[in-house]
């Protein structure tokens, strides 16, 4: 049981992120915060795919002479990497239109508290 | 030589297009909406000529980019599915696009050359998704697309921004959930390659990781589709956003979504693994029929045109998943051939609905009445053929794909998810007839000033480019029903088990 928490410690962190991204976006009535927590959903996949990718005794994906290409454990796998900087793009871009929509939002209502935008829709 | 560049050429042609418009609207505003008008046009004739390649026996084309073969690179591939699908939405888009030459002058005079750059990026983002061998570059176009679909229906009435920010808070967690997904599938098979994880996973069966995997990808493409419990973004959606927005997203989008479940559910992972844990594909048909039954009533109980058709989207989502969820033949002809038949009806009912906004300034059903008839003949003749299909009368396209799905739930022997479809015929018809039965029998309210004559109605139809691409949409209904032998044979050949 210990070796299952302290064996995948950085999986835990990762789904704690996860929880707390979640709580952010259900619970807070603010639309910043909403957005915050969204950016933390996408920030513990990033680490998750990061952690993933790392090992110990290994070295980064360039050919080295004294390691021998036969044997390309002495390598870190570098996809999950590459893969997480279009993530973090895509995530970027997503803050960016999130905003957008926010200065749209807060220029027609003059708040940004999801209950007062909602009763001002109501009526 | 341009056969084997096709599966590249009818998605990045809109990249092309959607560079263009920036370029030459910045000098003339004008140009934007032809420009997209010829850049849809363009990949829809690619995509028919594709398809019909394929139909005589062109087989599956699968483009490699950069010459880098799968697994190590990225690959498009063009089978009978994703030919399908990209030959629906492209030539829905052409013609959604076509429709949107008054509306666009109207609705948003100035932002037209953002608009429809923006159109065309989504449209990018709906072909890479069709086309796309590889999940992880399957995610990147879902975030292409959907970023796209943000910035379209925030564009629309004064509640636009909110719905669309609700949209991207549900469609973010979605996204993001897929991807996680996908880094669990990758940690157990090291592959990225649907075609090569296909062949891999029956190996790795009860492995958890693998269950976990599927929950979240289908959970994830689950919001993109609007299932039921994760529809909430889809009503304020389609309501507030502008007139072209909802047609063009509507028809379009959850249909994406729902290839995508299609290729995940069906081909990825095949419905024994899906349900070696829980039995994943039973929860998804109860969901699908829950959603067919809330959204129909709920679509009663709207006054608001659009928002009725966007609960109506809920509810015919649901058939499709329900479709796909039997797992059996008849299930997946009534699924996909509902694809086809509902992308048609529901751009042709948003398409009236444009109509009327455009030339009454409203689209409020309680107001509708007898002289809508007299002055907009084209424009109800289109409505009218839509919603009778929507019911499924037969001959019209929507009795086809009922009636396969009807035979799959047989076949499946759930005599439920039977009643369900049957319950919801019924429903349909309460909420479309209620609007005919204004449109055909209300007289126009004169009590109020008796003396004067009431007074004469003209023809008062938009202009020629609102109405060739409804009465286009509401006759294809008419031959889609007629040849429904020749689809549903291409549709069995797509089976893949």
């Amino acid at each position: 049981m210990t070796d299952f928490i302290l064996g995948h410690y950085a999986y835990w962190m990762t789904v704690l992120l996860l929880c707390i991204g979640l709580y952010g976006i259900l619970m807070k009535k603010n639309l910043v915060k909403k957005t915050i927590g969204l950016s933390i959903i996408q920030i513990s996949v990033i680490l998750f795919f990061v952690s993933v990718a790392s090992k110990w005794e290994a070295t980064v994906p360039v050919l080295d002479p004294a390691l021998p290409t036969s044997d390309v454990s002495a390598y870190l796998n570098p996809l999950p990497h590459t893969l997480m900087l279009t993530a973090i793009v895509v995530g970027v871009a997503t803050l960016g239109v999130a905003f957008s929509l926010l200065i749209a939002i807060y220029r027609r209502y003059k708040t940004l508290d999801e209950e007062e935008i909602l009763n001002q829709i109501n009526d | 030589m341009i056969e084997s560049h096709i599966p590249a050429l009818i998605a990045f042609n809109y990249l092309a297009f959607a560079v263009l418009i920036t370029l030459l609207g910045v000098w003339k505003r004008q140009l934007c909406q032809p420009l997209a008008v010829l850049g849809a046009g363009i990949s829809s004739l690619m995509s028919i000529y594709g398809f019909i390649t394929y139909i005589n026996g062109g087989g599956i084309l699968r483009y490699y980019f950069g010459g880098w073969e799968p697994p190590v690179g990225i690959e498009f591939v063009y089978d009978g599915l994703s030919a399908f699908f990209v030959l629906v939405i492209n030539c829905i888009a052409f013609l959604v696009l076509l429709h949107s030459y008054q509306i666009s002058k109207r609705e948003f005079p100035y932002k037209r050359m953002a608009y429809y750059s923006l159109a065309m990026l989504m449209m990018l983002g709906f072909n890479g998704m069709v086309l796309t061998g590889d999940l992880f570059n399957l995610y990147v176009f879902l975030e292409i697309s959907s970023l796209s679909s943000y910035a379209l229906i925030s564009n629309g009435d004064k509640p636009a921004p909110v719905a669309a920010f609700r949209y991207l808070i549900v469609g973010t967690i979605g996204g993001t959930l897929y991807l996680l997904g996908v880094g669990f599938l990758y940690t157990v098979t090291g592959t990225l390659n649907i075609i090569d994880m296909m062949a891999l996973l029956p190996s790795y069966t009860g492995n958890t990781a693998v269950i976990a995997a599927s929950l979240l990808m289908v959970t994830g493409i689950g919001v993109k589709a609007a299932l039921f419990p994760m529809h909430g973004w889809l009503p304020d959606s389609y309501t507030f956003a502008n007139s072209t927005s909802s047609t063009l997203i509507a028809p379009i989008g959850t249909k994406v979504a729902a290839y995508v479940l299609v290729r995940v559910i069906l081909f990825l992972f095949g419905i024994e693994l899906l349900d070696q844990a829980i039995p994943l594909t039973t929860i998804l048909g109860t969901l699908a029929a829950a959603g067919i039954l809330y959204g129909s009533i709920m679509a009663i109980a709207q006054t608001e045109m659009k928002k009725m058709l966007a609960y109506s989207s809920i509810s015919q989502i649901g058939y499709i998943i329900l479709g796909i969820s039997l797992g059996n033949l008849f299930g997946f002809i009534g699924a996909i051939l509902h694809v086809l038949n509902h992308a048609v009806m529901k751009a042709c009912l948003f398409m009236t609905a444009g109509n009327l906004r455009m030339k009454e300034g409203h689209s409020d059903i309680r107001l509708f009445d007898d002289s809508y008839r007299k002055k907009y003949p084209w424009t109800m003749f289109a409505f009218s053929t839509a919603a009778i299909s929507m019911v499924g009368l037969p001959p019209l396209a929507g009795f086809f794909s009922k009636w396969y799905l009807a035979l799959g739930t047989i076949e499946a022997g759930n005599w439920i998810f039977l009643a369900v479809i049957l319950i919801s015929s019924l429903l349909n018809a309460v909420y479309f007839f209620r609007i005919l039965e204004k449109v055909y029998m209300k007289n126009p309210e004169v009590e109020n000033e008796p003396e004067t004559e009431p007074k004469p109605v003209v023809n008062n139809e938009g202009s020629f480019s609102m109405l060739l691409p409804t009465t286009v949409l509401a006759i294809a209904l008419f031959l889609i029903g007629l040849l429904n032998v020749a689809i549903v044979v291409a549709i069995t050949n797509m089976y893949p088990l």
